[in-house]
């Protein structure tokens, strides 16, 4: 029979894309797959994943310790390196094969290219760059609870147009981050996301799960003449890129330092290295030149939760917000006593980032001293 | 020799954004500008035509006033520009509108020497998703993230950003590549393009012109169409706001460390 993917009764099982590069897996694939676990749980059915590249079984199992019950690997040489064509139809073929119910990747610069290529060539629907991801109602009713302004309670959560207790609820940033979006995919199968990586948490890894993965190995046709890309080398980049987002302390720096910039983002990386943390920035600063962009926080950066976000000239744009607003613990330090950051902010010091930032660095450095 | 560049209006979201009490966004309000990365996909394409003397054609899809912006790109130095407009198009979701805007690509014509150039991402939505979209459903290959673009005959060789490096990548045309904002930087219009602009061409497609086309039917385009509805939009929460410190001097200083260290904060 055809394959139709509006026959949605045909559909089973949460399925995660499994990325890996260079024979390593990605560490937003935990994320995910512990994520996708979760969704599993709330329809009652299994988590895959789906693992593509050349001798991938060392680092299939796993998977399994943050919660896949199986993983499809699919080997082959033509597979080693990302390419669009040749994923999107190995892809393509076992979600036809296989027809999992919902399909998740990770929002990187590869899923990115991935998803939208597959949901166009399987006919459904992809909601990009989630945060938030539910199937059971009442989980996403009690997410709106803390993570929206809606008045929850008087809100008709029930439609004529689709079951709102099994289709997947994605939830995504839009606007800049002015405005947060539910999407629904209820008229196809898989529903497709992206999620954003380091937004869902990774679980404990659990060795009798990892034990009891089952590996499994499709058949499924590929040639060189699928793909028409061809990768020549792939380039590492040269210095060391930062981990914004593995980060427990993020000393951020934004328009604030103009007037002396070299000494802004070195009051930064002095505070940063006491706490043993990293030096993230605004767009603005990115923008200028200032610093690579690898340290952007924000909608169109990354998005972080350290144990503490320190912003020091950073005027509080919504598109950085978007970024940081998760921040266990936010200290602003601006010269305007009206930046909206201080909106957000846990502990604000109105005052110059050149005058502050040393002070804070001294005191810091006189606590742990004393510890 | 062709090259066809998407592009799209959007509101400006950097700026003060006005949501409505029904949490949807108050556009009225909102200024609208020609999407930002979507000019680095035009500079793309006119440095390209500087060199090689491709034809440069923007197409967009949008309401009648998108055609302001079209005006626009041709004084920049595009050829030509197409408004692909209609009420049924209205409502798509990312897979409806590649659907429409590929109908409209391959209506116009793409030969073998021709190349599509998009953005990398719309700052209204920023899926990210037509892109590759498009190239899908006219059978094309892709580059996306393109950092770098260099031309030999109809080979290109692209530098695909990752978010730890690049790959080189070499594709043939025809094709789609979407590229970031450090690839170039866009230029301006001139004096003398913004008084000719009106004079060029600027073509519209209805439903009437595209409704013959494979990929145009009620069951794949506008709201209908769309495999994804939106089910819910709110604001976020705003976080309550903290204790502001007094002062600016090493006391204010102390005292903050002070109460991060008796909170085991740091």
């Amino acid at each position: 029979m055809a394959y139709n993917s509006a026959d949605i009764a045909a559909f089973k099982n949460v399925w995660v894309f499994c990325e890996q590069r260079q024979g390593k897996m990605m560490p937003t694939t935990f994320e995910l797959i512990s994520e996708g676990r979760k969704l599993a749980d709330e329809l009652g059915c299994e988590l895959h994943g789906i693992l593509l590249g050349e001798d991938m079984d060392g680092i299939a199992k796993e998977l399994g310790g943050y919660g896949a019950d199986k993983v499809l690997v699919c080997d082959s040489p033509l597979l080693k390196n990302y390419t669009t064509d040749g994923y999107t139809k190995v892809i393509a073929d076992m979600v036809q094969e296989y027809k999992p119910e919902i399909m998740i990747f990770g929002a990187s610069n590869i899923g990115r290219d991935l998803a939208p290529r597959c949901a166009a060539r399987l006919h459904t629907g992809l909601c990009a760059d989630c945060t938030h991801l539910d199937v059971d109602l009442n989980g996403y009713i009690n997410f709106l609870r803390d993570g929206s302004s809606l008045d929850v309670d008087n809100t008709n959560f029930e439609t004529k147009m689709f079951d709102v207790n099994t289709n997947l609820k994605m939830t995504r940033p839009a606007f800049g981050g002015h405005l947060m979006a539910t999407i629904v995919c209820p008229r196809f199968r898989p529903a497709m996301a992206t999620v954003r990586p380091g937004v869902m948490q990774k679980r404990a890894f659990d060795e009798a799960k990892a034990a009891a993965c089952e590996l499994v190995h499709p058949e499924f046709e590929l040639e060189a003449s699928d793909i028409h890309t061809e990768v020549v080398e792939i380039v590492k980049a040269a210095k060391k890129m930062v981990d914004l987002i593995g980060a427990d302390f993020i000393v951020s720096v934004g328009r604030g330092i103009a007037k002396d910039v070299e000494g802004g983002i070195k009051i930064a990386e002095e505070i940063a290295e006491e706490l043993g943390g990293v030096v993230g920035s605004s767009r603005a600063v990115v923008d200028a030149g200032w610093i690579s962009a690898d340290h952007q926080v924000g909608q169109t950066g990354k998005t972080v939760h350290p144990k503490v976000y320190i912003a020091l000239g950073i005027s509080g744009a919504i598109q950085h917000k978007a970024g940081m607003q998760e921040s266990e613990c936010i200290i602003a330090v601006n010269k305007n006593d009206a930046a909206p950051i201080f909106e957000i902010a846990d502990y604000g010091i109105v005052g110059d980032l050149f005058k502050v930032g040393p002070l804070l660095l001294e005191s810091i450095r006189a606590a742990k001293a004393e510890a | 020799m062709k090259i066809l560049v998407t592009v799209k209006q959007v509101p400006d979201t950097s700026g003060k954004v006005a949501v409505k009490a029904d949490g949807t966004l108050d556009r009225a309000s909102m200024q609208t500008i020609i999407n930002p990365d979507d000019l680095n996909a035009i500079e793309a394409a006119l440095s390209l035509k500087d060199e090689y003397g491709y034809k440069v054609v923007a197409f967009t899809m949008g309401p009648p006033p998108a055609a302001g912006m079209l005006r626009e790109l041709m004084a920049m130095g595009v050829d030509e520009t197409v408004l692909i407009s209609a009420r049924e198009f209205g409502g798509s979701d990312t897979y409806a509108t590649s659907q429409i805007i590929a109908a409209a690509i391959d209506t116009y014509g793409i030969d073998d020497e021709d190349i599509i150039i998009a953005g990398r991402q719309a700052i209204d939505g920023d899926t990210a998703q037509v892109g590759p979209q498009i190239a899908e459903k006219l059978h094309l290959p892709q580059v996306t993230y393109a950092g770098k673009i260099v031309k030999d005959g109809n080979t290109l060789t692209i530098n695909r950003m990752l978010e730890d490096g690049y790959m080189v990548v070499k594709v043939q045309t025809p094709c789609m590549i979407t590229c970031i904002k450090e690839l170039n930087t866009p230029r301006y219009m001139t004096v003398r393009g913004t008084e000719e602009c009106w004079d060029m061409p600027l073509k519209v497609m209805d439903y009437e012109a595209l409704k013959d086309h494979e990929l145009i039917d009620a069951t794949t385009i506008g709201l209908k169409g769309s495999p994804t509805n939106i089910y819910k939009s709110f604001t976020p929460p705003q976080k309550g706001v903290g204790m502001m410190l007094e002062g600016s001097g090493k006391e204010t200083t102390d005292e903050l460390v002070g109460i991060l260290t008796s909170k085991h904060i740091i």
